[in-house]
């Protein structure tokens, strides 16, 4: 007598064994307790990411990186191609927003402390990916070559020049020279889709095979809660009803992305002048703000040290310790936090809110 | 009182006589003691003086002994030539200011042809016909305090000009006797000129630029066109081909001023040509005349450029500030602004003709404009329904799937 039929292994799973990752999505769990709306902005930002990545690839089939054309090629997108403008303005306001939902994510996993052990390699590969993302939105702010992007990346690239011992060599690998000119541009376009992109998916890649082989992480106290009974363990399967919600956050960002574009599309400016005078009130963008204002505030001298090179030398400091935190904040396990590391993140955030408020004002 | 300052005069010329020859100057010394406030003041203010500053002293003007104490030095026969009478004020001037070898160390690009021009003058011929009144040197410059003319402070610096010549041309008692009108520097206030001037563009006229400065003589009717042309070069060439300026020059009627006024030039407005309520065509041309025609063929050119730029104007300013990119367009519209500039030009031609060459491309230029500036609302418009589609679209799909997450966790589980 034979047994119960057996399924019949499909074309994939015959050649790649494709039914495990299918078997490995089948019993792949969310947890569910009241922190969990949390969880979603990780798969937001791979989400405006993926965005990114498309309206991208479409603005490259237009897009010409030299000083002459750069403007006007941009500006062809955004009158002549057909929904170039959606493409463009999507592309600008999305490249906002996956900062802000990237920024979202990396504190709320800083709270939660789901950077403790056994994921401090998850949390490292997510700062590097903030970092990158931050990357891709300093270089890809000078595409464009107009007025503001041109003196904005200058003042940007001075303030990396005035690092000691390598700030001169960074400048003008930076620059492609010692002024912002046309290598600069050819320079960040480089940077903007092959540099930064490759590295961001090795990043990415590293980031999620780590998420997805060691699981959502509890809050320690909602962990401790469930061991001690006081909370009831339970889960919700990622296929399909944590990826239905995630899908249901996709598609209201998709609907935000469109109303900014239709409602506030992208401004293009005016084409960059390198003989004129900067314009007034030059500011990089909001997501650099907090450091700009501070760098305003700090005297010409601190001691024996320049005061805008004491505040880069903190700030690079402060982003090191950062990335550290995994391995400094030790106490932190099964139901306890560091009440240090938490007041830090307080502060931290405290400290960008009114500091990017002044810059603002 | 008296012996005090007698013996203040003798104190000082003691202390005076240790310093001689030793580049003292004893007429400040003493000047700057007195009480009489005629006699202190040049001692006060030549400080300041450019000529004090070029190291020339009271002598090199007035003569005498700077290094005499007493009041010997102040005699005739050691040159002092003392105060000059207001008709000799010239030729004392002159005496250095002419004498181009003199004058040359001290400032290579000063002329030297003032008293000459003076003499052509009104004000100098009528100084030679005795009328102390009239204006000499000291009078526009000053006296013992006179500034280089590039000085702000100076009262020959060109924001300062009106308000020289005005001390007396504005001053109806003092100049009752010339029978000439004494608004000039009222009108002037009010012009055009005066409003650049006072914006800080000293290349903008004052009475001098026109009248001239040192041989000042009022324009005739015949040279009015010429004076004017000197800065508008392409208005006079255009008025002299015209038809104008030949009935103009039977007429007698003073070319430009004739319908810009001489003082009051205020800012030329498209409502002066044609038949309109301030026209100024209608001053000399009657109903029906062919002039009047050619005026009103005119207006209604400038009319029709003016509506057909405000109109794109309008519509590519609402469709930048719904945030269109409409800038190639606004700069292709730049080309209608400046076929309006250039037919307000051509306006000085007084042919319709000519008129039309100018304001024929502007109209296309303009058309052009506005159907760019309408397909960006169109474009919009076509965006926002685009948009509520979307939206009602991805409103749908969310509530799909919630109420698909509904209907797996209202399951339940095997």
């Amino acid at each position: 007598m034979s047994g119960p039929p057996q399924k019949k292994p499909s074309w994939l799973d015959e050649r790649f064994g494709a039914g495990t990752i299918e078997e490995f999505l089948r019993h792949k769990i969310i947890p569910i307790h009241r922190h969990s709306i949390w969880y979603y902005f990780g798969g937001m930002t791979l989400f405006l990411f993926i965005i990114q990545v498309l309206t991208g690839i479409l603005l490259l089939l237009y897009y010409r990186p030299t000083p002459n054309d750069a403007f006007e090629s941009v500006q062809y997108v955004m009158t002549q191609v057909r929904f170039g403008w959606l493409i463009r303005s999507v592309h600008s306001w999305s490249a906002n927003l996956m900062i802000f939902t990237a920024f979202v994510h990396m504190f709320s996993v800083y709270f939660l402390k789901a950077y403790r052990k056994p994921r401090e390699l998850t949390w490292v590969t997510g700062m590097l990916l903030l970092f990158i993302v931050m990357g891709f939105g300093f270089s890809g702010y000078l595409l464009p070559w107009n007025t503001l992007a041109f003196f904005a990346t200058k003042v940007g690239t001075e303030m990396a020049g005035s690092i000691p011992i390598i700030g001169k060599w960074f400048l003008i690998f930076l620059r492609g020279g010692e002024e912002v000119t046309g290598a600069t541009l050819t320079r960040f376009f480089g940077f903007h889709v092959a540099v930064l992109p490759g590295l961001a998916t090795v990043l990415l890649a590293f980031h999620l095979l780590f998420v997805q082989q060691l699981g959502m992480s509890l809050p320690p106290g909602v962990e401790k809660a469930i061991a001690e009974g006081r909370e009831p363990k339970r889960t919700m399967p990622f296929v399909p009803n944590f990826f239905l919600r995630d899908m249901i956050g996709w598609y209201a960002a998709l609907g935000v992305l469109g109303a900014l574009a239709a409602i506030f599309p992208w401004e293009l400016g005016a084409k960059a002048d390198p003989f004129a005078a900067a314009p007034a009130g030059i500011r990089p963008e909001w997501y650099f703000l907090f450091m700009f204002q501070t760098l305003k505030y700090l005297p010409p001298k601190v001691l024996f040290m320049d005061g805008e090179l004491l505040g880069i030398l903190l700030f690079s400091a402060a982003a090191m310790v950062w990335v550290a935190v995994p391995f400094l904040d030790r106490h932190v396990g099964f139901g306890r936090t560091t009440r240090f590391f938490t007041g830090a993140g307080v502060f931290v955030i405290g400290y960008m809110l009114v500091f990017t408020w002044l810059a603002l004002r | 009182m008296k012996t005090a300052a007698v013996t203040l005069l003798v104190w000082m010329s003691v202390l005076g006589s240790a310093g001689a020859d030793s580049g003292k100057n004893s007429c400040v010394n003493c000047h700057a003691a007195l009480e009489d406030a005629r006699l202190l003041k040049p001692a006060q203010l030549y400080d300041g003086d450019i000529h004090h500053q070029a190291g020339l002293t009271c002598a090199d003007c007035h003569g005498g002994n700077p290094n005499d104490d007493s009041m010997g030095a102040m005699s005739p026969a050691k040159g002092f030539r003392g105060v000059p009478k207001k008709s000799a004020v010239p030729e004392f001037c002159a005496r250095c200011h002419s004498d181009a070898t003199y004058m040359h160390p001290f400032n290579t690009k000063l002329r030297v042809d003032q008293l000459s021009q003076y003499v052509t003058s009104v004000h100098g011929k009528r100084l030679k016909q005795g009328d102390a009144k009239v204006a000499v040197c000291v009078d526009c410059h000053g006296v013992h305090n006179i500034l280089a003319v590039s000085d702000t402070r100076a009262p020959v610096y060109p924001s300062n000009v009106a308000t020289t010549c005005g001390r007396c041309h504005a001053d109806a008692t003092y100049m009752k006797q010339y029978k000439i009108p004494t608004d000039q520097v009222a009108h002037y206030q009010k012009s055009v000129h005066a409003e650049m001037l006072a914006q800080g563009d000293t290349s903008a006229p004052t009475c001098t630029t026109c009248h001239g400065n040192h041989g000042a003589t009022p324009p005739g009717v015949s040279s009015v066109a010429n004076v004017c042309g000197t800065c508008h070069v392409f208005f006079d060439q255009l008025f002299q081909k015209s038809p104008h300026q030949e009935a103009f020059a039977k007429m007698g009627l003073p070319g430009c001023v004739q319908c810009h006024s001489n003082h009051e030039i205020v800012k030329p407005a498209d409502s002066w040509v044609g038949t309109g309520p301030n026209s100024v065509c209608t001053t000399c041309h009657t109903s029906g005349d062919a002039g009047l025609k050619s005026a009103q063929a005119i207006a209604q050119d400038l009319a029709r450029l003016n509506l057909a730029i405000a109109q794109a104007d309008t519509v590519l300013d609402t469709a930048e500030r719904d945030g269109m990119e409409v800038s190639n367009a606004k700069l292709e519209l730049a080309g209608a602004h400046e076929a309006l500039i250039k037919a307000r030009v051509d306006v000085h031609t007084f042919r319709d003709a000519e008129v039309q060459k100018v304001t024929d491309p502007g109209l296309e230029i303009a058309k052009k404009a506005n159907q760019a500036g309408v397909a960006a609302l169109q474009e919009l418009n076509f965006r926002r329904k685009g948009l509520g589609v979307a939206l009602i679209t991805i409103f749908v799909a969310i509530a799909g799937l919630y109420l698909k997450i509904r209907q797996i966790e209202s399951k339940p589980p095997a």
